[in-house]
């Protein structure tokens, strides 16, 4: 008996999810077509194509070459983990454009293994106004605005 | 010639003052951002498309064509200074060049570079100013179901017949494919995987994807695997020009590589890499002192370079006659463009034909541009690849979220884009291709729209796909690519049990 390679077999699993939501959405699609195929017919296709890839991980979790996790720095990973979510909230919350990459810039570094926060931060503050001067000035792009682009 | 006369047109319209320094400006920002390590000429391209969004037409694509030119120049120059290359097809010029510079040679690789990529991408952007006329006048004939048949091939040739295994390369494709139908569909108004968030209705983003995939995929790789250990680019001393025997060495090399990367790149077959492992195996078994080859030999970075810059130039082909995007960065391209409302394909050649010759015309100015002002700035380039790493990619995710933020300013759009980081950084983890995922996306609703018109035509009858000789040959060649590598496999397996 051979060792069941367990990447191998939560991607099948995952791919036959996948193909399962994706003929249970195309199957309560309403709106029919009048000729030949109508907005399901790719969603069936590509459910089928997804399923018959979730067999063959599921084959390969068996017979394939094993796959296996490297070793992952989770602390880092959760850092930036970190920056990402602080982006979002930024976002979400109207904090601004310029607030939201000094945390991203920051905490980002911080995975990297800097240490010196106080001094990232300030950096990371610098580029969001220099980006936000520039795209917004120059090329008129809309980036969020917050409290601090109100004070330019 | 129509050719010529259209091209000269082309000329007329991007030589002005204005369009030079749009090239001149793309050409430095696209080299910039290239040349930072882990940033590939599509991750460039996806970045800087923001930077070109409330220009013109006109500037924005002679921007883009330097951007892309000046990305692609990047990547060599950290393929050989850092060893780092930033795409698969850039590896093998770190093989020598890289070895050229540890040797005190880093001057010469990088002009035999810049040089050879120059010649390559002329050549090869005169080809495809003389072959796409000639392939648009077979591509107006293509009916619906020949489009499906040639789709079919992309998909194929793109995720399953080169990468090292096809079962992750389909997978990839697949997720693309999936993440394609999601929005409403163009014919029916059907809402397709959009669970009743508004945010989900006009579809996904392709730079949204290549941006997660790939910058913030990177990121989190790279953080999580400690691959960040201090790398001094290799410094250059001396002369930067190539001596006499450099030139001797370099000429032929050049030349095969364009005529190995061309033909590869303009047939829907799948990337830059191939050209470039093909022009080095041809350079190494033609070489005078094969024996160099692994210790900087110039060849090693002559014939790949130029093969890596006609294959670019060369999927320009497909992507503008045919619409048809056969590696990252070309589906990345073809974003842009229908971000301009531009539709690549046989009509874009009648309909907008002054912004297709100034394209090309842009090409070969963001060409000449390169020549002149990258290797001047060589030092300036080294500089940047300095930059500490933490704040190097701190930086490219303040660049990503600004990209990101500029099309979209909503937290799902962010949220998406962090979603598919963390796709990226699972999918470099287990080895899956990143690229077949994006060409996916962007190309799964042409080829359902293709396959429904096809359908509607033959009212809803299967065999249409097959009734005409042109489409059947074109599902059969798909259809041998993709069983063929798990045949060879299964063969190659066998062969091994026996022993």
């Amino acid at each position: 008996m051979q060792r069941i390679n367990r990447p191998y077999l939560v991607i099948g699993l995952a791919l036959l999810g996948l193909a399962a939501v994706t003929a249970w959405d195309a199957a309560s699609m309403t709106i029919r077509a009048n000729y030949g195929v109508g907005a399901d017919a790719a969603s069936y296709l590509v459910a089928t194509v997804l399923a018959a890839l979730g067999v063959g991980h599921l084959v390969g979790a068996v017979w394939g070459t094993p796959m296996a996790l490297e070793h992952v720095d989770y602390r880092a990973v959760g850092w930036v983990a970190l920056a990402l979510a602080s982006l979002i909230a930024a976002v979400a919350l109207g904090a601004g454009f310029i607030l939201a990459s000094t945390l991203l810039f920051a905490f980002t570094a911080r995975a990297f293994g800097r240490r010196a926060l106080p001094a990232d931060l300030l950096i990371g503050f610098v580029l969001g106004l220099l980006v936000y001067l520039l795209f917004n000035g120059l090329l008129t792009l809309a980036l969020p605005a917050g409290p601090i682009e109100r004070l330019l | 010639m129509d050719a010529l006369a259209n091209l000269a047109d082309g000329f007329a319209a991007a030589l002005t003052l204005t369009n030079l320094a749009f090239a001149a400006i793309g050409v430095l920002i696209g080299t910039a951002v290239g040349v930072l390590p882990g940033i590939g000429p599509a991750l460039t391209v996806a970045l800087l498309l923001p930077v070109t969004f409330k220009l013109d037409p006109g500037g924005s694509l002679i921007m883009f064509a330097g951007i892309y030119y000046g990305g692609m120049y990047g990547g060599s120059t950290t393929a050989i200074l850092l060893n780092a290359p930033g795409e698969a097809a850039s590896v093998v010029t770190a093989l020598e060049g890289n070895r050229m510079a540890r040797a005190g040679r880093g001057g010469p690789a990088l002009a035999t570079a810049a040089i050879g990529s120059f010649v390559a991408a002329l050549l090869a952007t005169a080809g495809l100013a003389f072959l796409s006329p000639i392939l648009v006048d077979v591509a107006v004939r293509f009916g619906p179901w020949d489009y499906f048949g040639l789709m079919l091939i992309a998909f194929v040739t793109v995720s399953a017949t080169f990468g090292d295994s096809p079962l992750r390369g389909l997978t990839s494709l697949a997720i693309g494919l999936w993440l394609g139908l999601v929005g409403i569909d163009q014919l029916t108004g059907q809402a397709r995987l959009t669970f009743g968030v508004p945010n989900l209705l006009d579809g996904i983003e392709v730079t949204t994807l290549a941006v997660g995939l790939f910058a913030i995929g990177e990121t989190l790789h790279v953080a999580a695997r400690h691959l960040f250990k201090p790398e001094k680019p290799i410094p250059v001393k001396g002369s930067l020009w190539m001596t006499r025997s450099d030139w001797r060495r370099s000429l032929l090399p050049w030349l095969r590589g364009t005529a190995i990367g061309f033909p590869i790149g303009a047939l829907p077959a799948g990337g830059a890499e191939v050209p470039t492992f093909l022009s080095y195996n041809v350079e190494r078994k033609l070489a005078r002192h094969p024996e160099e080859f692994g210790h900087g030999a110039i060849e090693g970075v002559a014939g790949p370079e130029a093969a890596n810059n006609a294959a670019a130039a060369g999927t320009l082909v497909p992507l503008l006659t045919l619409g048809l995007p056969t590696s990252a960065t070309a589906a990345v391209m073809l974003a842009g463009f229908q971000q301009y409302n531009i539709q690549p394909g046989p009509l874009l050649f009648v309909q907008h034909a002054d912004l297709v010759w100034t394209l090309v015309a842009s090409l070969f100015i963001a060409n000449v541009m390169l020549l002149v002002l990258n290797l001047p700035l060589v030092g300036l380039w080294v500089r940047l690849l300095a930059i500490p790493l933490p704040w190097l990619y701190a930086g490219i995710l303040v660049f990503a979220a600004m990209g990101t933020v500029a099309a979209n300013p909503s937290p799902v759009e962010l949220g998406l884009l962090v979603a598919f980081g963390a796709l990226g950084f699972l999918m470099r983890q287990f080895n899956y291709p990143i690229a077949p995922a994006i060409v996916g996306l962007i190309l799964g609703p042409m080829a359902d729209s293709q396959l429904r018109r096809a359908l509607q035509m033959g009212q809803g009858d299967w065999t249409i796909l097959f009734q005409h000789w042109s489409s059947a040959l074109m599902i059969g060649i798909a259809l041998v690519a993709l069983v063929a590598p798990f045949v060879f496999r299964g063969l190659a397996r066998m062969g091994k049990d026996e022993d």
